[in-house]
Order: structure tokens, then C-alpha cells, then sequence
């Protein structure tokens, strides 16, 4: 009845070993040079930090910095280079790669009216710091970098998890967490609500969505041979119409042949 | 006094019923289900609409409440997230007997097209439910369909204190 089950743990490694010498195409990067308010910047930006690499793609300014920079690079964009929005922020996982974390920041100038994406690398299990205090958008996008990817960000006023229960197991946007939940998450609602004990009695999840069971508990799946709750299914057929043979207590059926259309309002 | 009389005997009947006391409760009882107000996703917006002048749930006595002390039935309205499954136990189990509860849409059938580790697989598996309503989302028409088998199901049902409640465990 079930499908044959497919390892799907580790979505990364998949692709990286069946298509080895496939290589994703790039949007086409641009000198810097090329325009002008941003090789300004990034001259300015040169003359105070160690910058590894920088382009421009789709008219965007890409700067790669240091790690351990990142607060002191935002806050010269904001006060010096007036960037002064932070749209975005949020983790890639290469862990599978190189085992690191690539980290963004999105950031538009409305004075300049363009956009510089920071970006840097670290380390699984090393913490970056907070740049909540410059931006007060990074807010909830650092909590959610810590609850999607596991990210540990320093000097965060209310680091918790944003959208995952608090006793949640494991960071799931990682590309090595499987989409159907560990072990953990599969059982997370009954271990919560009735406790470990009750797992045999509800039984496994039914992530097979053409699984149609003949014999379901509830009778779920036998339409015209419904039984009350916790009964045999029968062979019987039960008629489903709304309308009961004998009638129903003090309220009167409608016949056809006895209503009258109106010609006029009375 | 009214001035005129009335032969009970050749007009218009006793104005006396013979029932049973079950189908007297049974009637009563499907005829003002109160529905607890609680929409989880966009199934909520077809449920308001349902609830609403056009469709009008009130004409079957059906009446939404704010409170789940004062609701017999509780339509699951949307996705059932694991992280909301406690609070919709707990909304549950404070409903006083007897109580309802209509699933509607595939994701609280199922888990739906959220075959996710976030979602609960089917809302029958923290609460016991009664009416499985397809859809995506289910049209009012399929709501009140739903309510009506569930009161054609009342109607068939024993009103006694011996028909025990429906638990999960």
C-alpha cells in the first residue's frame, strides 16, 4: 500500500554527486567602475576596511568583508554612505560545501537610490554580532537567521525563536534537515499534548497523500457506508441525503406541488 | 378572553405533539449549534462568508461565540500548524460536553498540500472529528452542507448519558 521509501534526508548532497560537473549559470558581474556612486563607495570603503571581493550585479553592489567587520562596515553605510534601509537579511548554507554559512544584508540608500547587498562567510557554530542596534529591522530578521539556520548572533536584545515553538529541535531551513521533520518533529503535537507514551496508540503519520486505508478507524474514506464512532465498517449503504424519511420534528418538508409563485406583492 | 372558540378536535389538531424525550433534545440540539469563532487560515474567510447575510447561518439556529465555554462545535477552519496544535487541544477540552467538531478543508483533513514538518497531518490526530469537509477551500454552500449532515447526524443519535463521548485516547 505505501510507496517504496526514498532516502530524502540530505537534499544537498543529491545534486552535488549525480550532476558533479553541472555548474548553476551566474548572473553576469560587473567592473565596479562601471558606475559611479558605487566606485565611490567603494573607494570609501576600501580606505577603512579589508573588503574581499566586490562587483556589481544586476545594477546591485556586491561587497564581500570580513567576518568579525560586519557591525562596523553597516554603520559607516548608514551614517557615512547613507544607507540608510536595511530590507533584508538572511543566511545561505553552503555547510555541505565548505561547511559555512554565507550571511547578507540587503541594504538601500532612498537618497542615492541604490542598493549594496554585504555579504561574508563564517564558520558552523561560530556567532556573528548583532546589528540590530544600527538597524532596527534586523531585529526579527536576526531571530529568524537564529531560528531557520541556527546562526548565533551576540548582543541580540531578545534572541529566541521567531516562528519555531520555543522546545522545537533542530534549525529547519538548513539543506540538511529533511522537509517531512526528524523523528522529533514528526511526533512533536502528540509528545506535546498527550505525551510519549500515547505515540503507539495515534500511530505514525500518513504523509502518503494517495493512501486511501479501507478499513479506517473513522471510516473516513467509506462514503454511503459510514458507522457510528468506533464501530465495525459495514457493507450496508447508508443514503446521505439531507432529507430524512420520516421527517424531521416540527419542521415541515417542502413540496413542490404545494408552493405558489407570486404575481404580485400582496 | 377571546370571544371566539376553537374545536381542537376538527380544526387544525391538539395543539399537543407525541415524541420521544430523545428526539425532543436531538431537535433542540441541532437546531442551535453554536459554532466557536476560530479561523486558523483562508478556509476562516469561506466560514465568515458562511456566517455572513448572503449565506446565513444564523437561520439554522447557528449563531458563532466568542467564548469556547458557550460552543458545541468547533470547525476547524484552515491550517493546523504543530505549534498552534496545543492551543487547539486546550480549546478543546474546555467546550462543555456535548461537542462537535468539523474539519474543514484539506489541510485540517489531511495536512493538505503542507506535507511539511511544520504542519499536523490531519487534525484527527489531536482531536476526535466528526464531519470531514473536502475542499480547498470548501465553498459556503459546502460548509452548510456539512452543518446540515451534522445535524441529520444529531438527529439519528441517542441523547443519552450512556452514548459515551468521543475521545482520541
Amino acid at each position: 500500500m505505501m510507496r517504496k521509501f526514498t532516502q530524502k534526508k540530505n537534499a544537498q548532497k543529491k545534486p552535488y554527486y549525480t550532476d558533479r560537473f553541472w555548474v548553476a549559470p551566474q548572473v553576469p558581474k560587473e567592473e565596479v567602475n562601471s558606475d559611479e556612486i558605487f566606485a565611490k563607495d567603494l573607494e570609501e570603503l576600501k580606505s577603512n576596511f579589508d573588503i574581499k571581493d566586490a562587483y556589481i550585479q544586476r545594477g546591485q553592489l556586491v561587497v564581500y568583508i570580513g567576518a568579525n567587520e560586519n557591525v562596523e562596515v553597516l554603520t559607516f553605510l548608514k551614517h557615512k554612505l547613507e544607507y540608510n534601509f536595511l530590507s533584508e537579511l538572511s543566511a545561505i548554507d553552503w555547510l555541505e560545501k565548505s561547511g559555512e554559512f554565507e550571511i547578507f544584508y540587503q541594504l538601500l540608500s532612498t537618497s542615492k537610490r541604490k542598493r549594496v547587498r554585504i555579504k561574508f562567510f563564517i564558520k558552523q557554530n561560530r556567532e556573528i554580532r548583532t546589528v540590530s542596534k544600527i538597524y532596527k529591522s534586523a531585529d526579527w530578521g536576526e531571530r529568524e537567521m537564529y531560528d531557520m539556520f541556527g546562526v548565533i548572533i551576540t548582543g541580540h536584545h531578545y534572541m529566541k525563536r521567531i516562528l519555531m515553538p520555543e522546545d522545537w529541535y533542530d534549525h529547519p531551513l538548513k539543506k540538511s534537515y529533511p522537509l517531512h521533520g526528524d523523528e522529533e518533529a514528526s511526533w512533536y503535537e502528540i509528545d506535546k499534548i498527550f505525551g510519549k507514551e500515547y505515540r503507539d496508540i495515534i500511530g505514525p503519520e500518513n504523509r502518503d497523500s494517495s493512501r486511501v486505508d479501507e478499513n479506517d478507524t473513522y471510516n473516513f474514506s467509506r462514503i454511503h457506508h459510514e458507522v457510528p464512532f468506533g464501530e465495525k465498517p459495514s457493507s450496508k449503504i447508508v443514503e446521505t441525503d439531507y432529507q430524512e424519511d420520516g421527517g424531521v420534528f416540527l419542521v415541515k418538508s417542502l413540496k413542490k406541488a404545494d408552493s405558489v409563485t407570486l404575481k404580485e406583492r400582496p | 378572553m377571546a370571544q371566539h372558540k376553537i374545536n381542537y378536535l376538527s380544526e387544525a389538531g391538539l395543539p399537543v405533539a407525541l415524541t420521544t424525550v430523545d428526539k425532543l433534545i436531538q431537535w433542540g440540539r441541532s437546531n442551535s449549534l453554536w459554532p466557536m469563532t476560530y479561523g486558523l487560515a483562508c478556509c476562516a474567510i469561506e466560514m465568515m462568508a458562511t456566517g455572513a447575510s448572503r449565506y446565513d447561518f444564523d437561520r439554522f439556529g447557528t449563531i458563532f461565540r466568542a467564548s469556547p465555554r458557550q460552543s458545541d462545535v468547533l470547525i476547524i477552519a484552515g491550517t493546523l500548524t504543530k505549534k498552534h496544535s496545543p492551543f487547539m487541544r486546550r480549546l478543546y477540552d474546555q467546550m462543555t460536553e456535548p461537542k462537535w467538531v468539523i474539519s474543514m478543508g484539506s489541510c485540517a483533513n489531511t495536512g493538505g498540500m503542507f506535507n511539511t514538518y511544520a504542519t499536523v497531518q490531519g487534525a484527527d490526530r489531536i482531536i476526535p472529528v466528526d464531519i470531514y469537509l473536502p475542499g480547498c477551500a470548501p465553498r459556503p454552500e459546502t460548509l452548510q452542507y456539512a452543518l446540515m449532515l451534522l445535524q441529520k447526524k444529531l438527529r439519528t443519535q441517542s441523547a443519552s448519558r450512556k452514548l459515551k463521548p468521543k475521545r482520541l485516547v
